[in-house]
């Protein structure tokens, strides 16, 4: 048997915009068969993981909370893979600007460095610090593809390892809290540089707002820009794209930037917003699930808002479900993972008829 | 510092088990690779093979049960890959990212009933006399079978490849599909066995760690060795006998961390842990130096094949 790929003769918007919903169907569809095979209700998980969270205010905030961090690195990421750029090390980008943008909520812990200015500035230059060292870590991949050509691919997920071994040895070392009884965690940030919460006795924070910002500027800079334009030619025609004059290593060493510097303000936002001090592991995985979140949302800056959210309901969904029906916490990952199978299969479904053939060839 | 002879062979022998792993798989991929595919799935597979190897050989007490049961556990979840890149012709990166995503969420699942057990290692050569000799006898006749099946299968993939008609097609398929499709060559049925065959060893790599390496199961237990395999493939130039030396200077650089850290070398675990990743970013860049249009890959290495009938 063997089967042939078709293009079918027109782009259909509608096509494609329904591709990754029947993604989403059929990963949900096969998540229920392997519920049902480990003995356990189907319906039920179907509640707990996708209806129960959207009923109740705190996990709507919960989701919010968990999708601002996944939609600003996806936007970034965007910008990368359009350009067919391949960062795939945003997690160590994410840890870099928490750690860089943290830094300055330890160093001025209890009112140093706040006398004359006083401490209006410290948030704001949490975020910028947090986008620049999310950036500058972007940088190495960047530089190291642009100058000598080394694969992106395999140095940025390399430093993902170093970034996390780094905190880690910042976190145990000289940022441990000298009174936190010898636990790895640093002193709690003032509330000086803790991003404000939204509305009392909630967890909706400041920086959850910055992901439907960052998506707006993205989708304009997109379709609107000269720079969009030309991200997405060198991604699609790169010959085209050098004739007509683009530079591509300018263009590329941008696109990465763009994309580091969304994940460490997306990685101090969370500290600064949710954490509130740092820790060994400041990440349950953002930088990768965010690449599923960029290819769900079709790489566009409005797909991957909603994308987003989509991914946060299966975090916070897969924590009830490990709560209320013992499943366990890898379902949500696995999940995840048959997701972006099932999304990657899908668009090329909405670009080509699918033909069987029986018999060995034709 | 008192020197003793016997701890260079004791060095050795960890070197050769850090080296198997990473060898195993990046032979593998040497083989997808030559014929077009570029699976960054890699280390999905080997956690897989890890976690399928260990549930096996622990429900059934045999090492040889656990070993085929990982090495199609690594099959399978290559040919979704396969199914994807070669079936549908999606991009290659995003498969193979999909694959490693998917593969540690289902490694996790299936070894959750088994952390914390263990078992005991796969069983050492042992020829009375020449294992027992002083400084190399543990080291040349003393190591598990996964190691000298590791040696072998190099060599015969090398000669394989680089000697027989078979070879010179598949990576004639490598380097240029459209024409080798015009030739007649059966251009996806090539690739699709070339994926499964390093489905496989990364399902036998992954054994080999939750089997030999540390004799248990845990969680994430591959550690980014799967992606420094695939930096080894780079390092090897894509030839076999190459990644043979490239593992055991990967292999080296670990085993570096352990020593300093069993001498008490003030330095941070965290730095030492580091050094493999650091390393593999290294050697990429002094690679690079050396062929900087990246003249030594595959020509169509990552890109789809739509055949035009």
């Amino acid at each position: 048997m063997r089967l042939d790929l078709d293009a079918r003769p027109q782009r259909s918007t509608l096509r494609e915009i329904l591709a990754p919903v029947g993604a989403l169907i059929v990963a949900i569809l096969i998540g229920g068969v392997v519920i049902a095979l480990m003995g356990r209700s189907t319906i039920e998980a179907f509640d707990v993981y996708f209806v129960e969270p959207l009923s109740q205010s705190y996990s709507l905030q919960a989701i919010a909370v968990k999708a601002a961090p996944l939609i600003l690195i996806a936007v970034g990421l965007a910008f990368c893979y359009r350009a067919n750029l391949w960062n795939i090390g945003a997690e160590g980008q994410f840890i870099a600007g928490g750690a860089l943008g943290g830094w300055l909520g330890l160093v001025t812990h209890d009112g140093a460095f706040q006398g004359v200015l006083g401490s209006w500035w410290i948030l704001p230059a949490m975020m910028i610090l947090g986008a620049l060292g999310g950036l500058l870590y972007a940088m190495i991949p960047a530089l190291l593809r642009v100058w000598l050509n080394v694969s992106e691919i395999l140095s940025s997920l390399m430093l993902v390892y170093v970034a996390q071994l780094a905190l880690d040895w910042l976190v145990r070392g000289p940022w441990k809290d000298p009174e936190g009884h010898n636990l790895p965690v640093s002193v709690n940030l003032d509330p000086e540089a803790t991003l404000p919460i939204l509305f009392d006795g909630g967890s909706l924070h400041l920086g959850v707002l910055l992901a439907p910002l960052v998506a707006i500027v993205a989708a304009i800079v997109f379709s609107k820009t000269l720079f969009g334009y030309q991200v997405r030619l060198v991604g699609s025609a790169p010959k085209a794209a050098r004739f007509g004059g683009f530079n591509d290593r300018t263009i590329a060493i941008a696109a990465f930037a763009i994309s580091g510097g969304l994940a460490g303000l997306a990685g101090v936002a969370e500290v600064s917003g949710r954490i509130g001090q740092l820790l060994p592991s400041i990440s349950p995985g953002y930088g990768f699930s965010a690449i599923i979140v960029a290819f769900l949302g079709r790489l566009s800056p409005v797909g991957i808002f909603i994308a987003g959210l989509v991914l946060a309901l299966t975090f916070v969904g897969g924590e009830d479900a490990q709560i209320a029906m013992h499943l366990p916490g890898d379902l949500t990952l696995a999940f995840q993972g048959v997701l972006l199978i099932c999304v990657l299969a899908a668009d090329v479904l909405a670009r080509y008829r699918l033909r069987f053939t029986m018999g060995a060839r034709s | 510092m008192s020197f003793d002879p016997q701890q260079i062979q004791d060095i050795l022998i960890i070197i050769v088990a850090a080296a198997t792993p990473l060898l195993l798989a990046a032979i593998g991929e040497v083989v997808a690779e030559r014929a077009g595919v570029l699976n960054l799935g890699l280390e999905g597979m080997m956690i897989v093979g890890a976690s399928t190897g260990f549930a096996f050989a622990y429900m059934t007490d045999s090492t040889i049960v656990g070993v085929i049961a990982g090495i199609l556990g690594g099959v399978l979840m290559s040919a979704v890959f396969a199914f994807l890149t070669i079936g549908l012709a999606t991009n290659q990166v995003a498969a193979g990212l999909a694959l490693t995503i998917f593969g540690r969420g289902l490694a996790n699942l299936i070894g959750e009933g088994f952390v914390g057990l263990k078992r005991s290692g796969a069983p050492h050569l042992y020829i009375p006399g020449l294992t027992d000799l002083p400084l190399v006898g543990r080291l040349i006749f003393g190591e598990d079978f996964f190691v000298y099946f590791a040696i072998l299968l190099t060599g015969a993939v090398g000669y394989w490849l680089m000697r027989t008609r078979a070879g010179l097609t598949l990576r004639a398929v490598g380097e240029n599909h459209t024409s080798g499709h015009s030739l007649g060559v059966p251009v996806r049925g090539i690739r699709l066995l070339a994926v499964l065959f390093g489905g496989a060893c990364a399902g036998l790599a992954g054994c080999y760690l939750s089997l030999s390496y540390t004799p248990f199961w845990s969680p994430d237990m591959t550690a980014g060795r799967g992606w420094i395999a695939l930096a080894l493939v780079v390092f090897a130039s894509w030839k076999p006998w190459r990644a043979l030396a490239g593992a055991i200077l990967f292999g080296g650089v670990a085993v570096l961390a352990l020593a300093f850290q069993g001498l008490g070398v003030p330095i941070p675990a965290q730095l030492l842990n580091s050094l493999p990743y650091l390393t593999t970013i290294i050697v990429l860049v002094v690679l690079s130096l050396r062929d900087s249009r990246g003249a030594l890959a595959p020509a169509s290495l990552g890109q789809a094949f739509i055949p035009d009938r």
